[in-house]
């Protein structure tokens, strides 16, 4: 007994095949396998197309760059009031502390745009985009230890196991393009830290729904997507003749057989030989005008930075790629903070900006949603010894800030705050789950109505929590 | 029969149909809500079962708030049991039977007022009308319950009656027959000789048959040919290695330790215990004990202690600053997770903060379960950061431990004769040489240096080995001792010169101790080379054991005692209460999970489709059995064959079922597109181990080595260092290639780092391992194509079967074509099929006569060197039919 839609979808499958006799031809895909019908879930108009999610992997200090908090340059060096700390969990790495001494930011922060928000001068660029930017500044999350805390980001639960959120797109809007993957993965190493944290396959995997779901890494060295380049001594030529006749046996099996699924693969093998096109075409960057080099910096011409990545989601946005994730490493700065954070923003500051430019002038801004997070906050008091110059801070779940821009969210403004040490949330408290209730209900997606039912347990990428975070919409 | 689709529920429906799909990426076809049979209203005639039919519905709908969660119940309303749904409440029970319309339950789920009807709309939940139908006819015919089938034991049904038609081989095919009737459809003939040679091939080994395997086969017409088939294929040591396979993903092992850091883990001995116990036939029931309890079965050897790194396979983490109980505990609940989906198909991890919302488990069920789990001596916290992780034990190999037994008696004998010879020796020089004792205070008068080697006359060098400290050895070395003062020297020193001055006077000494020598560095090494093992142990003293409020580490409430859920019979009483209880509790014969599970697990694996289909839920959200009589006559039939694995798979592989053919026709496609109830053969895509093995083996470039330390072969430069911690001393280091025969070995023993999975294989649906996995998805992407197409290992053994065709296939492109198909599909190509391999054939043989530099670099691709024999424009053209043959739908697809 089948559900209509399986029944439909059978149909469908049948109707394809019986045309396929007649040739391969990729407009008889097109038509008959239209991608951009599956992407209508919605319970409500979606305000965002795409995410480009930037994230910034191990954890940037909120006190350096969006968390503006002018009374620590009196209190510095002062000990952290425990009415402040309120006797909460610390990591084992500054438990053992005798004292938690306040170390108030190195850098000055000033006003931007016509919203007027406050910026490091780190990040005096996205400062200069500051009108299109949402920075909430009231996150927090449950997590202390970046392994927990970033899969709690990316997969909404502390454990292994969970499918990431751009798996979790993908499999509830599909695809809008046919040549690329709906989720594309982009890892950068930053400056700041030469010894980041790991990263998990996890992080972009597909958990428990089906593995067509996991996110496409589009790498920097060797082949941009595994495997994607004919080995020494196949020409385009040659390859096309493989394919078309491995196509026709497996047409003829198709005869004999009658398996639908035999069709299906003869489809990805007509997909794969575009993608064999469409990626080199998607990473040559060389027909990219000077000034758009000039907006993202000269590191977008060095392949695998964080700038050329930028300028790589631009076009994966262009080409309607559902989820563009980019991960930037190096953020987690236990020691030596002023020094390996100034890189670290130098390596973000232009790049970001250049991207909310450069979206909004292609009037993609206004249905791709953009995001700039860490997993966690880092603490006001000083991990290690302070020093005149120099000091390090631990992690901190407590609060952190993060920013928005494009596709559903209110341009300009600045929400939620935190106490005078940036230590509590005093205003407007965004958890982790109102986060990514939030960004799914930009694509248009009720948080609570994307489910997978896995061992008998209908799954959300919230969990059983997530509220969405309504005065932030635009 | 169609279902009305609620408009609200569209989304959840989708979900559903796409999962049971799971094989279109970037596409999906096209869905015209507009077309769905509005055939809901009534199911009139039918008679209701609860458990296949209303359970299923209460269960997904209204036991999340109606069900065993006391904490979270709503309304102190239970639908989950007859007793409380038909409770007077105050004149408003939910259920009376036979009367819908004064039944509470079915007013509530038909109210006109949005904000009166359940499922509320906030819960996410609709029903169709479909459902409100079959309640309302389920309440009308009496509204009766059952217990959940998988809750009680299995017990041997009757067989249906036999059809006339001779069909069936065995009972399964009689119960198959059965359903099949009742839907009046009709079993497919016979495969064909060949295509079921691959197939049990294939399903028994994950390895193609040869062409004399083929020949072989397609020779022996006397009867009982494929019985002897089957015989040989379960006696192959090949066998072993392809049953592990799965199991590994069910145990989540791998070579890394998991979390941020990933550092690696030598765990293979376990890996190896799989492949033994399958090839051994160990029975599943011993299977089972053994993993659970080995340690704890008196005088355990040490494979039964190996046997328990089953759950030790999880992930363990290093990362700086986290809480060691925190972690401690959450290893105690992957085991908890782990053996309940493995043994019992139960997901007791719901019941970790709350109770379980659909099966009778209760939060305390879930603690009691997980003080079995909680006695191991270990930490949450892995300071070593690489390798092993504590308890381990030394696991030397068969060949090392025979080994190690070997140098003990040798070496003892040796060592007595030395002792011996030095006793006597010192007797003697005590006798000769008084002690001298330097006055106080003063400094006795230094000798010149002693330069000349002939002072050296009465020493000699000896080459005393880093096994025994006995100082210096070398002349140089000797020439430094003797320059000291005698007064001087150390005790040590002293030892040395002694031992040189003996081994210069007798002869026998020094033969003595260079052969003491020698063994004595062997036994260094094999100490150094034999792996360890991670295994269960017992704390000396129990830890207790408490429920933790809503599953915290820091949140203790309650102590409990190891114990089974409530639901079940309890151990009994003179049972221990340790996992060796458990296990034991786990295969009595009366157990209702554990058979079911286990055979369904074994159909999975040749049917692709489990007879439960969600092999990892047989709880009330579970899928219902598409042939319940069935699956209780292959779970009792088990038993009756003492857990017998490869008898089982025996019985199920020479049923008639087993050996239709897999052809569908249009009619059958749709009466049954996922071929539930079995009108035709199975037909489904190879696993990524499978593809990659198949692939290798055509050509015969598979290098078959059973077990031994996990290999890495080829994979593009970089994977590792673009997510690992960049530090080496946590994350190993980066991925180092292998070479020679290591690139060749089976999928199944290639590296697993859990953060950066092995990408063909992953690609191929394989999962990373970070947790317990009862099944696959089978994808179908464009990746898949890209893989076979370009990586190496498929290009290198394209050039492979090229050689071979060259070699084997006779000398007319026809003939190397015709074999070329042959091996690759174990049958022979029709003539439009082979038209296709030739005219490809000749044009690529054109294509690389003219650029023979392309032809060289085709052949280039791998770490073999390609054989020189051969016209490299010819091997060339051919690596491209091969390769081609190799990406075909039917070589990589199981028939």
């Amino acid at each position: 007994m089948y559900s209509p839609q399986e029944i439909e979808q059978r149909l469908t499958r049948r109707h394809f095949f019986g045309r396929i006799g007649t040739g391969l031809g990729t407009a008889a895909l097109s038509s008959l396998l239209n991608p951009t019908l599956r992407a209508s879930p919605a319970q409500f108009p979606a305000r965002a197309k795409r995410i480009i999610y930037l994230f910034q992997s191990g954890a940037p200090s909120q006190l350096e760059t969006l968390d503006y908090k002018p009374l620590l340059t009196k209190l510095h060096a002062t000990e952290l009031p425990d009415s402040i700390r309120g006797g909460q969990r610390l990591t084992g790495m500054t438990s053992g502390q005798k004292n938690f001494p306040v170390a108030s930011s190195k850098f000055r922060f000033s006003q931007y745009g016509q919203s007027g928000g406050w910026f490091s001068e780190l990040l005096s660029q996205v400062g200069g985009v500051a009108d299109e930017l949402c920075v909430i500044k009231s996150m927090f999350t449950e997590a202390i230890n970046h392994d927990p805390a970033i899969t709690f980001m990316q997969t909404g639960s502390q454990q292994p196991g969970r499918p990431s959120f751009g798996a979790w797109t993908s499999y509830g809007l599909g695809s809008e393009n046919r040549e690329l993957p709906e989720f594309v993965v982009l890892i950068s190493k930053g400056t700041g830290l030469p010894n980041a944290q790991g990263l998990l396959s996890r992080l972009w995997g597909n958990g428990f729904l089906p593995s067509q779901h996991q996110g496409v890494k589009l790498r920097s060295q060797g082949d941009p997507i595994l495997y994607i380049s004919n080995p020494g001594g196949i020409d385009p030529k040659t390859r096309q003749t493989m394919i078309k006749g491995i196509n026709e046996l497996n047409l003829l099996e198709h005869d004999a057989i009658g398996d639908p699924e035999i069709t299906a693969r003869i489809a990805q093998y007509e997909m794969a030989y575009r993608m064999q096109s469409s990626v080199p075409e998607l990473t040559d960057l060389s027909r990219e005008p000077k000034q758009i080099f000039d907006l993202y910096g000269a590191d977008a011409r060095k392949p695998g930075t964080f700038a050329s990545n930028c300028l790589l989601a631009r076009r994966l946005a262009e080409r309607g790629v559902r989820f563009i994730q980019l991960y930037h490493r190096g953020w987690d700065q236990h020691t030596n903070l002023p020094d390996h954070i100034s890189k670290q923003c130098h390596d973000v500051d232009q790049p970001s900006a250049a991207l909310i430019a450069d979206l909004k002038q292609r009037g993609l801004l206004d249905d791709t949603l953009v995001v700039w997070a860490g997993e966690f906050g880092r603490t006001v008091y000083c991990q290690g010894k302070l020093e005149s110059n120099n000091y390090g801070r631990d992690h901190h779940p407590r609060c952190f800030s993060i920013w928005m821009a494009g596709g559903g969210i209110k341009r300009g403004i600045s929400f939620g705050e935190t106490d005078d040490y940036s230590y509590n949330v005093i205003r407007d408290p965004v958890h982790v789950h109102d986060l990514q209730a939030t960004l799914l209900h930009c694509l248009g997606i009720d948080h609570q109505r994307l489910t997978f039912k896995h061992q008998g347990r209908h799954y959300r990428l919230t969990d059983v929590h997530g509220q969405v975070v309504r005065p932030i919409l635009a | 029969m169609g279902e009305l689709v609620i408009p609200s529920g569209e989304l959840y429906v989708r979900r559903k149909s796409v999962q049971k799909r799971a094989s279109y990426w970037w596409f999906i076809p096209l869905i015209s809500w507009a077309i769905a049979a509005h055939a809901g209203g009534s199911t009139s005639g039918r008679e209701v079962v609860f458990n296949r039919d209303i359970r299923p519905i209460l269960s997904d709908n209204c036991f999340q708030c109606h069900g065993p969660d006391l904490k979270r119940r709503k309304g102190k309303l239970r639908l989950d049991n007859s007793e409380d749904a038909r409770a007077d409440r105050e004149g408003m029970p939910a259920l009376v039977p036979g009367q819908p319309d004064k039944s509470e339950l079915f007013r509530r789920i038909t109210h006109s007022d949005p904000g009166e009807r359940m499922p509320p709309a906030d819960s996410g939940r609709t029903l169709s009308v479909r459902e409100i139908a079959l309640l309302k006819d389920w309440i009308q015919q009496g509204g009766t319950y059952q217990s959940h089938w998988a809750f009680l034991p299995p017990s041997r049904p009757g067989m249906p009656s036999q059809s006339a038609t001779g069909w069936a081989r065995n009972p399964i095919d009689q119960f198959v027959l059965a359903e099949l009737e009742r839907r009046d459809l009709r079993p497919s003939p016979e495969a064909e000789k060949t295509l079921l040679l691959r197939r049990v091939t294939l399903d028994l080994i994950g390895l193609p048959p040869t062409i004399q395997e083929i020949e072989a086969f397609l020779g022996d017409t006397l009867p009982g040919a494929y019985d002897r088939l089957v015989d040989r294929l379960l006696n192959s040591e090949r066998y072993g290695e392809h049953m592990a396979a799965p199991w590994l993903d069910a145990a989540r092992y791998a070579d890394t330790n998991g979390y941020n850091n990933d550092t690696p883990r030598y765990n293979w001995r376990w890996r190896d215990w799989v492949i033994a116990a399958f090839n051994q036939n160990l029975p599943f029931d011993q299977f089972i004990t053994i993993q659970l309890a080995g340690d704890l079965i008196p005088q355990a050897s040490l494979d039964q202690k190996i046997a328990t790194g089953f759950n030790r396979n999880h992930n363990i983490t290093s990362e700086g600053g986290i809480i060691d109980e925190e972690y401690r505990l959450e290893y105690v609940a992957d085991r908890v997770q782990t053996v309940s989906t493995v043994f019992l198909g139960l997901s007791m991890g719901c019941a970790r903060c709350h109770d379980h919302k659909f099966d009778p488990i209760s939060q305390k069920d879930y603690y009691a379960f997980f003080a079995f789990f909680n006695q191991v001596p270990e930490e949450g916290y892995h300071h070593e950061h690489v390798g092993n992780v504590k308890p381990v034990i030394d696991a030397p190999t068969s060949e090392q431990a025979l080994r190690r037994d070997q140098l003990a008696v040798e070496l003892a004998p040796v060592a007595s004769q030395i002792e011996l010879r030095e006793a006597r020796a010192r007797r003697e020089t005590l006798l000769v040489r008084g002690k001298r004792v330097a006055s106080a205070g003063t400094h006795p008068t230094p000798t010149p240096p002693i330069r000349d080697a002939s002072a050296l006359d009465r020493v000699s060098p000896l080459p005393l080995g880093t096994a025994h400290a006995a100082g210096p050895t070398s002349q140089d070395s000797l020439l430094t001792l003797l320059n000291i003062i005698p007064d001087y020297r150390a005790e040590a020193q002293e030892t040395v010169l002694f031992k040189s001055r003996l081994a210069a006077s007798d002869s026998a000494y020094a033969v003595l101790r260079t052969q003491w020598n020698r063994l004595s560095e062997e036994q260094a090494a094999l100490r150094r080379t034999t792996p360890t093992a991670m295994v269960m142990q017992e704390l000396d003293s129990p830890r207790d054991t408490f429920v933790l409020k809503r599953g915290q580490y820091d949140k203790p409430d309650g102590k409990v005692s190891a114990a089974v859920p409530g639901l079940f019979p309890q151990l009994s009483a003179e049972a221990p209460a340790n996992r060796l209880g458990l296990a034991q509790w786990l295969v009595r014969p009366d157990h209702p999970l554990t058979a079911r599970v286990a055979v369904n697990r074994l159909w999975t694996l040749l049917f692709g489709r489990g007879i439960v289909e969600t092999l990892e839920d047989f709880g009330s959200q579970g899928a219902w059995p598409t042939h319940p009589d069935l699956l209780d006559w292959l779970a009792t039939e088990m038993i009756q064959r003492r857990w017998d694995t490869k008898s089982m798979l025996r019985l199920i592989v020479t049923s008639a079922t087993y050996r239709q053919s897999s052809s569908v026709t249009p009619a059958l496609m749709a009466l049954d597109p996922d071929n539930r109830f079995l009108a035709r053969g199975p037909r489904f895509r190879l696993t990524a181990e499978m593809i990659r093995d198949n692939a290798l083996a055509l050509p015969g470039l598979i290098h078959h080595q059973l077990g031994g330390p996990s290999v890495r072969p080829y994979q593009p430069p970089g994977l590792w260092t673009e997510v690992a911690v960049a530090d080496d001393s946590y994350s190993g280091g980066d991925y180092r290639q292998d070479s020679g025969s290591s690139l060749y070995r089976r999928g199944l023993y290639t590296w697993w780092k859990r953060t950066c999975p092995p990408p063909a294989l992953s690609t191929f649906d394989a999962p990373d391992r970070e947790f317990c996995q009862m099944r696959r998805s089978r994808s179908d992407t464009p990746l898949q194509a890209l893989v076979l197409l370009n990586d190496p290992t498929f290009v290198e053994a394209a050039r492979h079967l090229a050689e071979r065709i060259l070699l084997e296939g006779g000398t007319s492109v026809q003939s190397r074509a015709i074999f070329a198909f042959r091996l690759a599909t174990a049958r022979r190509p029709k003539p439009s099929e082979l038209d296709i391999l030739i005219r490809i054939f000749e044009q690529h043989r054109l294509h690389y006569a003219n650029d023979v530099a392309a032809a060289h670099a085709l052949l280039a691709v791998g770490e073999s060197k390609s054989d020189t024999q051969w016209d490299a424009r010819d091997l060339a053209a051919w690596t491209t039919v091969a390769s081609m043959l190799l990406n075909l739908d039917e070589v990589i697809t199981k028939g």
